[in-house]
């Protein structure tokens, strides 16, 4: 049987906190820079001119059909051959990240648009409403309202996803377990800490969207 | 341009697809004029309707209403956001399934088209608001949101809400049609009211008996076509077409209008 000794990690706990640090920050940015992105995709793939539709709608695709470790790595050793560009491991990673998020939220985002019924933006344009006028004012204040749960949902999701980034050795929360396994030959009891880790900090946001969740059932 | 003529449609076209929908109509409604649009579903009347404040761009033909003229077809340009926007401003709209914006207090409703879409200051948007909710009855309900009001409720502030925007022109579409009928009357109420005051209406509607009453032109429509018009007594009491009059025998004609309570 094997002797469980999670002492063992104290001496690691600088090393643990830097860590949880980077990924807690990583997962600010790729959230933020994530929804703009989805801005971009979601009123692009909605747009009245064909071209931008198609682009939105390639980026949205080519984002959302590979996986996230392979567009990291692609990120950053074949772009900079390509682009000639050179990339540090967080700037590839952040990028690659957030236009990877920012897919899921354009559908997010898109669908929440267009689940508002027709009859809104039409009782706007009988008003003497412009289009943006009629989005700013009648119909995105209902649509976000929609939006919250699943973006929160997506939000979750990316941050577990910041993980990865430890593949270009960036110094992110498993990066730094992993030199703490290393160092110490206690795989076990690493790993099972990083993993209550990222639980303790998730499972309290799950709990908010579940309530978000129940009270725009009621409001509606 | 004339004077007595607030709404002028010529040689209307409009298709979906392969299913043309409107086949050259021409419309024209005089100032104060009142006219009612009858016909089975789908003979385009609501189409027409939506073609007079272009919330359905027509292929072909042009429609006036007042001073602004728009020509469709080959060789005219689409009018730009602007221009569309200024245009419906002028015309007011009440839909079927009353449309109001359900993030918003009922007086926010009313106020919304005179804050973003004129300029109005909040203090003076508000006093009409608050007018134009008592014009209909609803003085007591401007907080309230929509979902607690009853369907006869939501379509008077989506009445005042159109009104707030001081049009020239107020378009109906089955204003009636998806309400209780003990809730049709006092909708009807306010838009007879609405009509004596000198309002210019055009009216879709399955009321035979309130368009009788109210309307002085009634429009029969079947497959896209005017099949019958005239005053529209004579048009109800004594059909030319047997399409009008086969119409017609699903209906009550006459009577009274639906009991109800006086919106003051």
């Amino acid at each position: 049987m094997y002797q469980w000794d999670f002492g063992i990690l104290w001496s690691y706990r600088w090393l643990f906190l830097n860590g949880l640090g980077v990924t807690v920050g990583f997962t600010v940015v790729i959230v933020v820079l994530g929804l703009v992105f989805g801005l971009f995709g979601a009123f692009g793939s909605l747009s009245r001119f064909r071209a931008l539709r198609l682009t939105a709608l390639a980026f949205i695709e080519a984002f959302r059909c590979t996986p996230i470790l392979v567009q990291l790595i692609w990120f950053y050793y074949a772009l900079p051959i390509l682009a000639g560009v050179e990339m540090t491991p967080i700037t590839a990673s952040a990028l690659a990240l957030s236009l990877y998020g920012g897919s899921f939220y354009s559908e997010i985002i898109r669908g929440g648009i267009i689940s508002i019924d027709k009859g809104q933006s039409e009782a706007g344009a009988a008003l003497g409403m412009t289009p943006s006028q009629s989005m700013r004012r009648i119909v995105l204040p209902q649509a976000i309202k929609r939006m919250i749960p699943a973006l929160m949902n997506q939000s979750i999701i990316q941050f577990k996803n910041t993980s990865l980034v430890s593949v270009l050795a960036v110094p992110d929360l498993v990066y730094q377990s992993q030199v703490a396994a290393h160092d110490s030959y206690r795989p076990l009891e690493t790993y099972t800490a990083v993993a209550v880790a990222y639980a303790a900090i998730l499972i309290p946001l799950t709990i908010i969207v579940r309530r978000g969740e129940k009270r725009l059932a009621v409001s509606e | 341009m004339s004077d007595t003529t607030k709404i002028e449609i010529r040689a209307l076209r409009k298709s979906f697809g392969s299913n043309e929908v409107l086949k050259n109509i021409n419309l024209d409604v005089a100032k104060g004029g009142v006219v009612a649009l009858i016909g089975p579903s789908g003979s385009g009347k609501s189409t027409l309707l939506r073609c007079i404040n272009l919330l359905v761009v027509p292929d072909g033909g042009s429609v006036r209403v007042g001073d602004t003229r728009f020509a469709f077809g080959e060789g005219t340009r689409l009018p730009d956001v602007k221009a569309l926007a200024k245009f419906r401003a002028t015309t007011g709209m009440v839909f079927q399934h009353f449309n109001l914006f359900p993030h918003m207090t009922t007086l926010q409703n009313v106020m919304e088209g005179p804050v973003t879409v004129r300029r109005m200051a909040k203090a003076d948007a508000e006093k009409l608001a608050r007018a134009q909710l008592a014009k209909v009855g609803l003085a007591e309900k401007a907080d309230q949101y929509p979902a607690t009001l009853s369907g006869g409720q939501k379509q008077r502030v989506a009445i005042a809400r159109a009104l707030a925007m001081e049009p020239d022109v107020m378009l109906f579409d089955e204003a009636t049609s998806a309400l209780d009928p003990e809730l049709v009357g006092e909708v009807l109420n306010v838009m007879q009211r609405l009509a004596s005051e000198g309002m210019t209406m055009v009216i879709v509607t399955h009321e035979i008996a309130f368009a009788r009453e109210v309307a002085d032109r009634l429009i029969f429509m079947r497959d896209g076509v005017v099949v019958e018009e005239g005053p529209a007594r004579q048009v109800i009491d004594n059909p030319q077409q047997a399409a009008t009059r086969a119409f017609l025998s699903h209906f009550h004609r006459t009577g009274a209008l639906p009991p109800a309570t006086p919106a003051s």
